[in-house]
């Protein structure tokens, strides 16, 4: 058996395919690929294929990260070769390397995701620079989602405001069970619509 | 999702906020998307019900293989918008368009619809409107696609006829080239709309409502269909192909949940039971195979193209083919050890059935569907479906003690004839099926027990049938789920009032246009959903009109009535049609035609494609 790590680009065509959706998605690129996944135990096997963090429904990604676990052993470059015309349309294989069997599985290894925000509008750097700073100088910042009270402020792990002809935010936020920031609170925040901007996911950053 | 035209601007604005936004962004794998203007002709086809429902549709895969196989031509998709989309579109102005190139359906030069049943007709009309076309033919200028119509639905075209240009009656698969070749053609003379419609009309198999007036009687029944132009054919048969076409095998895999996610493949079309009730049995004669290797081919490239984890073999009496034992060998030496479900509907009730779908059971163990359709032996000698009773019980024996946990029985009431013993037999036999499951596997045994209520459709013998009244029908649904309840058994029904709107549209004339219509205005859409159906909106719709539903539904009709739809041939006579209902009065049992032919007219009138099929691939035998 072998497992290895895939690092890929999830495009425009699959921003409206959430977390359950994509694990049939690469459960059908792997049969199409003719790759023979491994199964887990039990009453219900499941092919293994693992997700790290599931990217919100409404972005695309430069950088997702995947394990799967393969019944049969080959080098990177057949495991590739096979894959590459099989992925649905959206999906853009970056970097694969083997890992071993025995590292901790994905989900649990990721810390934190980094986000990049593109504004559809001209954006007025004067205001969103004020409200940055008002949110960066407050002790908490309170918020409520799906009826339930948090703290928005320390889920923020970093944010800055990238000025220039195309001007971005880029934001380092937690990404762990039960603490996990949302770029679309962070801009309701600083009084963006988040459908007047297009956000993607950059980096996922794993614990040590 | 294409950025660069203002339709998908607009969109993106408004997906967020919608639910399911999957469904309206294509790009689905073996999606096909051609350079627009590399083409000369634009075909849009629409499925009138969400994506969800729609993608899986075979006719739509059928079709869109086929026409973009062309150079010439590009085939793309389209559905109807949820309620909450629809709204959303609606006020930020964009007009219905298509999932590959984001363009308006009106941009095209043919948009086609299917219509595999009367309830998806409010669907088109709000189709249409939000595709900013208008609804009538007539009204319709130069610059607006053709809006043609297929699909069972349509060999009763009548309902629809003024909203439809051109109907394609029958299988499409080859008819449908010359529908493209003829519209390029006049396209490039400069022809206008309705010469092009008229060129249409003299392809074998095409409809064109416009070229006709329908006559009728003063008590409102039909009298003829008047051709008011002078070359207009006066009777339209069905299309069929001689052999079954290669079947599609790029399935569109698309990248959300949809109803079905499969891999589905006829195996043969047709069937020769001759059940009385049963539409699809006439419209799809005579019954043509397609062969066990081609089958094989076929599913493995689908499966290598799609990835799919389940395959539907599809087919009317998947027990009636006639290799059926070799087939599902074949396919489990082939396929196992895929984790592959594979599914194999219509089954016969008797052991050698349940001995198939233990070769073809995975890890993933469903229920066990039958289909008796009636209980009492009077019941099925009138609607001809040879079942003894004890042989559905020894089959629901067989079936829980193999390892099946749940049977799942369709049965249909209201059919002409059935008395309230007849229903209540219904109720026992489902007793007694669930007391064999007790005894073979105690307390895990399920029984659910589903029941339709008998819509009297055009082309079958009981075109001539009344609809049961709504009290009728009620009365009889309230003894099935008075006595069929208690642990392990569950019951489902179908909505009497769905049934009453389903038998108007089903034989309905030209007048109930105005109805439809007036339904749509009033509200009416997603028929076919429960929950959206709305029951009042249609009445009020019939007395606007002044239209009494009754008289296309319970009015007994005159043996030798003209039917609104006599016109359109299935190549099954209305001859042998009407000895079938007598024989029915009489219960007399007519026997599978693969024993000996009946003559029910297919062989006649389609004698020239019988000759060029391979001998043993229709199983009509040859006439002597
Ligand atoms: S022509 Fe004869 S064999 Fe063929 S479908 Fe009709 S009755 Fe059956």
């Amino acid at each position: 058996m072998q497992r290895i790590r895939i690092v890929y680009a999830k495009g425009r065509e699959l921003m409206f395919t959430g977390n359950l959706d994509m694990q049939k998605v690469w459960e059908r690129t792997f049969r199409r690929a003719g790759l023979e996944l491994a199964y887990s135990q039990g009453f219900h096997p499941q092919p293994r294929i693992h997700q790290a963090c599931p990217l919100p429904v409404g972005f695309t990604s430069q950088f997702e990260l995947l394990d799967f676990w393969l019944n049969t052993n080959g080098t990177l470059q057949e495991i590739e070769a096979k894959l590459q015309p099989a992925l649905q349309p959206g999906i853009t294989i970056l970097h694969m390397r083997e890992v071993p069997l025995s590292e901790n599985s994905l989900q649990t290894q990721v810390v934190a995701a980094k986000y990049v925000v593109f504004f559809d509008f001209k954006v007025n750097k004067q205001q969103v620079e004020n409200r940055l700073n008002r949110l960066r100088s407050s002790e908490a910042c309170i918020r409520t989602r799906r009826g339930k009270e948090y703290d928005l402020l320390p889920l923020i792990k970093s944010i800055s405001f990238i000025n220039g002809p195309h001007p971005y935010l880029e934001m380092i936020l937690s990404a762990t069970a039960g603490a996990t920031g949302r770029p679309e609170e962070v801009l309701d925040e600083l009084g963006i619509d988040y459908t007047d901007t297009s956000i993607v996911r950059t980096d996922l950053v794993l614990s040590e | 999702m294409n950025e660069n035209t203002e339709i998908a601007r607009k969109l993106k604005k408004i997906l967020p906020a919608v639910q399911k936004p999957g469904r309206y962004v294509g790009g689905e794998l073996n999606q096909v998307k051609k350079d627009w203007e590399s083409v000369a002709t634009h075909i849009a086809l629409v499925f009138p019900d969400i994506y969800d429902i729609g993608l899986p549709n075979l006719g739509i895969m059928i079709l869109y293989e086929q026409i973009n196989q062309r150079q010439d031509a590009l085939c793309e998709r389209t559905y109807v918008p949820w309620l909450d989309m629809e709204t959303a579109m609606r006020r930020a102005g964009i007009p219905l368009y298509s999932l590959e190139s984001f363009k308006p359906l009106a941009e095209f030069d043919i948009v086609g619809f299917t219509l595999p049943y009367e309830t998806l007709y409010t669907n088109v009309l709000n189709a249409l409107d939000l595709a900013n076309i208008p609804l009538h033919s007539a009204q319709r200028a130069d610059a607006h696609p053709i809006i043609l119509a297929g699909g069972h639905a349509t060999f009763n075209p009548e309902p629809m006829a003024p909203f439809f240009d051109v109907f394609v009656i029958g299988e499409g698969e080859e008819v449908i080239h010359e529908v493209i070749d003829c519209v390029q053609k006049s396209k490039a003379s400069g022809a206008t709309r309705a010469e092009t419609i008229q060129s249409l009309s003299r392809i074998a198999g095409i409809y064109v409502p416009a070229l006709y007036e329908p006559q009728y009687h003063a008590d409102g029944t039909f009298k003829e269909l008047k051709p008011v132009f002078e070359n207009a054919p006066l009777s339209i048969r069905k299309r069929i192909c001689s052999s079954l076409p290669l079947p599609p095998t790029r399935f569109l895999v698309p990248s959300i949940d949809v109803v079905h996610n499969r891999v589905a493949l006829e195996i043969m079309r047709g069937c020769t039971r001759g059940c009385r009730f049963c539409h699809a049995g006439i419209v799809t004669r005579p019954v043509r195979e397609r062969s066990v290797p081609d089958i094989l081919n076929a599913l493995d490239t689908a499966l290598k193209h799609t990835g799919y984890e389940e395959i539907a073999l599809l087919s009317l009496s998947s027990s009636d083919y006639t290799h059926i034992q070799q087939l599902v060998e074949a396919i489990v030496d082939r396929f196992s050890g895929r984790n592959l479900t594979i599914s194999l509907p219509s089954l016969r009730i008797e052991s050698f059935s349940v001995d198939l779908m233990e070769k073809l059971k995975g890890v993933r163990q469903g229920g066990f569907t039958l289909a008796p359709e009636a209980a009492s032996d009077k019941m099925r000698n009138i609607i001809n479906k040879l079942i003894q009773m004890e042989k559905l019980l020894s089959t629901a024996r067989e079936i829980y003690s193999r390892g099946w946990q749940s049977i799942k029985l369709y049965f249909m009431i209201g059919q002409p004839g059935e008395t309230i013993e007849d229903v209540q037999a219904i109720a026992d036999i489902c007793k007694q099926v669930i007391a064999e499951g007790r005894k073979a596997i105690g307390k895990r045994a399920n029984l659910h027990a589903g029941v339709s209520t008998f819509v009297p459709k055009p082309h079958t013998p009981f075109q001539w049938a009344s609809l049961d009244s709504l009290p009728v029908v009620l009365e009889k649904q309230n003894l099935l789920k008075d006595q069929l309840r208690g642990p392990g058994m569950k019951m489902t029904w179908s909505n009497p009032r769905e049934t009453i709107l389903e038998a108007a549209l089903s034989r309905g004339d030209r007048n109930l246009a105005k109805v439809i219509e007036a339904a749509w205005r009033g509200g009416a859409k997603f028929d076919a959903w429960q929950d959206q159906f709305n029951y009042n909106v249609w009445m009020d719709a019939f007395d606007a009109q002044l239209i009494d539903p009754e008289f296309y539904t319970s009015r007994p009709r005159d043996l030798e009535e003209v039917f609104p739809w006599d016109h359109i041939h299935t190549g099954v006579s209305k001859r042998y049609l009407k000895n079938e209902f007598l024989k029915s009065k009489e219960g007399q049992l007519t026997s599978d035609c693969r024993e000996g032919c009946h003559g029910c007219g297919i062989l006649t009138e389609f004698s020239d494609l019988r000759q060029k099929a391979p001998a043993d691939r229709w199983l009509c035998p040859e006439r002597t």
